[in-house]
């Protein structure tokens, strides 16, 4: 009778899911309907979570707390906010919604399977859902008790100090937002990154733009490591540019395959380049897929698995819209004119000054993110 | 780093020892001035790529005096005027010059504007009388006669009272050569400069609209597919597989000899025989292709020399007998072009953008193609019957015993082989001996020790103080020198010692064994399986192109036909790397990465 209640399969969820599965796990969602690969998974939808915070805290206490919080108190929020967090981690689970998710759980691979465990705020608003805890990821997680425990981690996180200071200054309403999480199968990528659907430098359209390292894509996004860097054109798949970094760390399973841990990269593999031109291709062949479905370009994370087939092997962590380039609008490049000539009287009338170089385009240390 | 400190001055480069008295060899108007240090010079590796015999300097002098006149005078382009060029141990370093006062530009459009606009409004109509116009000076060059000076005069002279002896037509003859070599290099300037003025309008708009797309593909949403210059690899190719077709490949071997062939042809019956036929259709005019890229006489053409097109059948008789494909796919190829330019300009901001895309790829494409097949009238087909004709009056001299050998004729400047001429056609008046064995002898056996000595020099890629502007669009897209080339080279000469960087001129990543090649003459020498390494790539290197696993050139731009043909051949290149042949030796191990334009020296 229960059974969607509590646990939906990403494969079951679209964009018009936002208010049960959260941004991430209605994006998601989406990207599976188009047929892009994901790792299997399955959402902890939003009523779960009011499942929880009603037996807690039946009559609303804390929604109303937090609401009447002064927006500028910084101590009082932190206050009050650090006991939410501590009563919402040391709650009572409720049976039906432990047990949907344990039965998903072990769905996806068994008793020991390692999955994420990721937030996915509910809410109209984009940024406060940002705000809400879409950073907070938990990779190589193991066994159904460790998977509870981390949910309701994800549940604390709705409450963390910055995101409530946010929307008590956006005087969004508590009652609006809820907090789903994400569940799913870690992969063991050989490499991970990120791409962009249009040049993060010139906003050129012909091309997409990789970013990689080695092993979780966790490196990158933190910043731990310098990665190799491509642009591939999305009209003829030649690889218009390649800057291979020297990649020293690595994050991987941790000790016992939980959680993350940080390694050295073997010295052979420092300077190789962690993108084969088959990697790319595909890559790119995803990136225009998933730009298509959007119509707009877009900001990938993604990560490559050595499998049976290429095509199982890449796979789709997150996708965002690209907001830089596609908020701009371009200055027109040129117009038509007259006559076809008057473009060559125009260009071969100008004097082009010897200008100095541009600097070096070495490699920094990846995107903010 | 500061570029205008990294360049050394004309005056500071020295003689290469053994060459000190290469001056008497170029007219004083080619040597460097005092005032010159103040100015920047480029060599002009694409061209000249070796050091210039005496007479072949005529194929600089000839050819700037007519790309000048076109720009700064005919057409009147409103930002630069022509080009100077100056000669040190041998080489040709050239400069444009610019116009920058802005009323002076103004004053030069308005006549530009209506001249050129004359000639893009009627472009296909004036290019159709263009080919008429060099079919014919083909045709003349072919005709000029040299004077065979017999002990008594032709009779006709007096039966048909012509009133002229024969010694008069050695010199109107020698310089009717001369003015038909000007006039051919007017016409080979004549649509040219306004060719790559449209072209340069629609690259850089490419540029602007899409910063990240690569050079060669904007060149191939406007390049032919049917090129003259590919259609003698193609007449080889249609012969290897009539070879098959009549059942005479077996008498086409690697290695084998052109006149073994063309003998054991003729034996063998009707097979043979048509065989040799469709080789006769071929060789007029396909075989006139030069090896080299029309600069110099010892660049023969096939017809002069058929072990270059024989040492290429073998391989393309090998593959019609295994089934590969060999014809170019040109349908696939115009597909793939369409398709890439559809592709572009859906991907445009705006109907306003297409539009403009359209009006300037409409007029790109329509200069190109003479852009892309003067070369073979000109350079190719005119300048090696024009060399022939040279060589000709080089036998009359050693006939006269002023040369010893008749080749030695390249040796003397043009305004030497006049006086030498002069000689023989007074000692034929008199009676007598021309004096010019014992004055010419030492001359030339001297300057054959220089040019020996000068071919170890690596020229400095650029000379003098950085430029103000780079306004010639030929600078530009020809031979690829903008503000960043002359970055890359500052920082090649300043050097780190095992990488080499380019431009990345057609993709991917090789490793392999290097061969340095100074000229074309050596290129019997690659091995299968090398990565060619050489000053400039001519597209008459076509046929070494199936051997080669990369290529990497010192000089070389974004409409270098070279980078077209690696595309096809589907190998990586790295051209304008300015010192690759200085840098790398032949046996070493390198790495040709054609998407990042680097070569690095492995081993």
């Amino acid at each position: 009778m229960n059974a969607q209640r509590f646990v939906r399969g990403l494969n079951e969820v679209g964009a018009d899911d936002r208010a049960v599965a959260g941004g991430k796990g209605a994006g998601l969602g989406e990207l599976c309907r188009a047929g892009i690969g994901v790792p299997p998974g399955y959402v902890v939808t939003a009523e779960a979570f009011e499942r929880a915070l009603r037996a807690l805290d039946p009559g609303g206490a804390i929604r109303g707390e937090v609401e009447r919080l002064p927006a500028d108190d910084a101590a009082a929020i932190a206050e009050v906010t650090g006991r939410v967090r501590a009563r919402i981690a040391g709650a009572p689970f409720p049976d039906e919604v432990r047990d949907q998710i344990a039965a998903r759980y072990r769905g996806l691979g068994g008793d020991r399977v390692g999955v994420a465990v990721r937030s996915s705020a509910t809410g109209e608003d984009e940024a406060a859902a940002s705000f809400a805890g879409l950073q907070d990821t938990y990779l190589w997680v193991r066994g159904a008790d460790a998977l509870i425990d981390h949910v309701r981690k994800c549940w604390a996180s709705l409450y963390n100090a910055e995101a409530v200071g946010y929307r008590l200054r956006m005087k969004i309403a508590e009652r609006d937002l809820a907090m789903a999480v994400v569940v799913q199968r870690m992969v063991e990528p050989r490499c991970a990154g990120v791409m962009f659907t249009c040049s993060p430098v010139t906003g050129d359209r012909s091309v997409i733009a990789v970013e990689g390292c080695w092993g979780l894509g966790s490196a990158l996004v933190s910043g731990d490591v310098t990665p190799d860097s491509f642009v591939i054109s999305k009209v003829t798949g030649e690889i218009v540019r390649r800057q291979v970094a020297a990649k020293l760390r690595m994050h991987r399973a941790g000790p016992g395959g939980t959680g993350v841990a940080v390694a050295d990269v073997p010295a052979s593999l420092q300077r190789a380049a962690c993108l084969r031109d088959a990697d790319l291709a595909a890559l790119a062949r995803l990136g225009g897929q998933v730009e298509d479905h959007y119509g707009t370009p877009q900001d990938i994370e993604w990560a490559i698995t050595d499998g049976a087939a290429l095509q199982e092997g890449v796979v789709v962590l997150q996708s965002r819209p690209e907001t830089v380039w596609s908020r701009r609008r371009a200055a027109p490049v040129a117009t038509p004119k007259a006559r076809a000539v008057d473009h060559v009287f125009e260009q071969l009338g100008r004097v082009n000054r010897v200008a100095p170089p541009p600097p070096s385009q070495a490699p920094t240390t990846g995107p903010e993110r | 780093m500061d570029p205008a400190s990294s360049f050394p001055l004309p005056s500071q480069i020295e003689d290469v020892p053994g060459a000190e008295n290469w001056r008497s060899m170029y007219p004083y108007f080619t040597r460097f001035q005092p005032e010159d240090d103040n100015r920047f010079w480029f060599y002009n590796a694409m061209h000249f790529p070796e050091p210039m015999p005496a007479f072949d300097v005529i194929t600089a002098e000839i050819p700037y005096q007519a790309i000048g006149a076109n720009t700064a005078r005919l057409f009147v382009f409103p930002t630069t005027l022509g080009i100077e060029h100056r000669i040190v141990n041998g080489r040709i370093y050239i400069t444009a010059i610019p116009v920058t006062d802005p009323a002076e530009i103004e004053r030069r459009l308005g006549i530009f504007q209506e001249r050129a606009g004359y000639y893009y409004g009627n472009w296909d109509r004036l290019y159709q009388g263009w080919k008429t116009r060099i079919s014919a000076l083909i045709s003349e060059i072919e005709a000029v006669k040299v004077p065979e000076l017999p002990e008594f005069d032709d009779p006709a002279a007096v039966m048909e009272s012509t009133g002229v002896a024969q010694n008069h037509y050695v010199r109107e003859n020698y310089h009717r050569c001369l003015d038909l070599f000007s006039r051919m290099w007017n016409h080979h300037t004549e649509f040219l400069m306004l060719g790559y003025g449209a072209y340069v309008v629609f690259f850089e708009f490419c540029k602007q609209a899409f910063p990240e797309i690569s050079d060669q593909t904007v060149a191939r949403m406007v390049a032919g597919i049917d090129v003259v210059m590919y259609r003698p690899d193609d007449e080889l190719r249609r012969l290897a597989r009539l070879a098959v077709d009549c059942g005479v490949d077996d008498l086409l071997p690697e290695g084998c000899s052109p006149d073994a062939v063309l003998q054991a042809m003729g034996e063998r019956g009707e097979a043979g025989k048509r065989w040799l036929e469709g080789f006769e259709e071929a060789r007029e005019p396909w075989f006139h292709v030069s090896t080299g890229d029309g600069f110099y006489h010892h660049h023969r053409s096939w017809n002069d020399n058929l072990t270059v097109p024989f040492a290429a059948l073998p391989r393309y008789v090998r593959m019609v007998r295994d089934g590969e494909p060999i014809d170019r796919p040109t349908e696939a190829l115009r597909e793939e072009r369409e398709r890439i330019v559809a592709e572009y300009r859906r991907l445009l901001p705006g109907d306003d953008e297409r539009a403009a895309f359209d009006q300037m790829l409409g007029l790109a494409r329509v200069v190109f193609p003479y852009v892309e097949d003067h070369k073979f009238y000109c350079e190719h087909w005119f300048t090696t019957r024009f060399f022939g004709k040279i060589r000709e009056f080089g036998e009359l001299l050693a006939r006269w015993g002023v040369l010893e050998d008749a080749e030695d004729v390249f040796q003397l400047h043009h305004t030497e082989v006049d006086q030498a001429l002069a000689d023989v056609a007074l000692a034929w008046s008199a009676g007598g001996t021309p004096l010019g064995a014992a004055h010419f002898g030492p001359i030339i056996a001297e300057r054959k020790r220089m040019l020996e000595a000068m071919k170890a020099w690596s020229p400095p890629p650029a000379i003098g103080p950085v430029p103000e502007a780079l306004n010639d669009p030929a600078v530009r897209m020809l031979w690829g020198i903008t503000a960043e080339t002359l970055a890359t080279w500052a920082a090649t000469a300043a050097g780190d010692g095992a990488e080499i960087h380019g431009y990345a001129a057609s993709s991917g990543v090789v490793e392999g064994t290097a061969r340095v090649l100074h000229s074309v003459n050596d290129i019997g020498q690659i091995r299968d399986g090398e990565i060619l390494v050489c000053p400039v790539t001519a597209p008459s290197w076509a046929p070494v192109f199936g051997k080669i696993k990369a290529a990497v050139s010192d000089i070389g731009g974004t409409m270098s036909h070279a980078a077209i043909v690696a595309r096809e051949y589907g190998m990586p290149a790295v051209v304008g790397t300015g010192h690759a042949t200085k840098r790398i030796t032949t046996g070493q191990r390198v790495r040709v990465d054609g998407d990042r334009g680097v070569v690095t020296i492995l081993a």
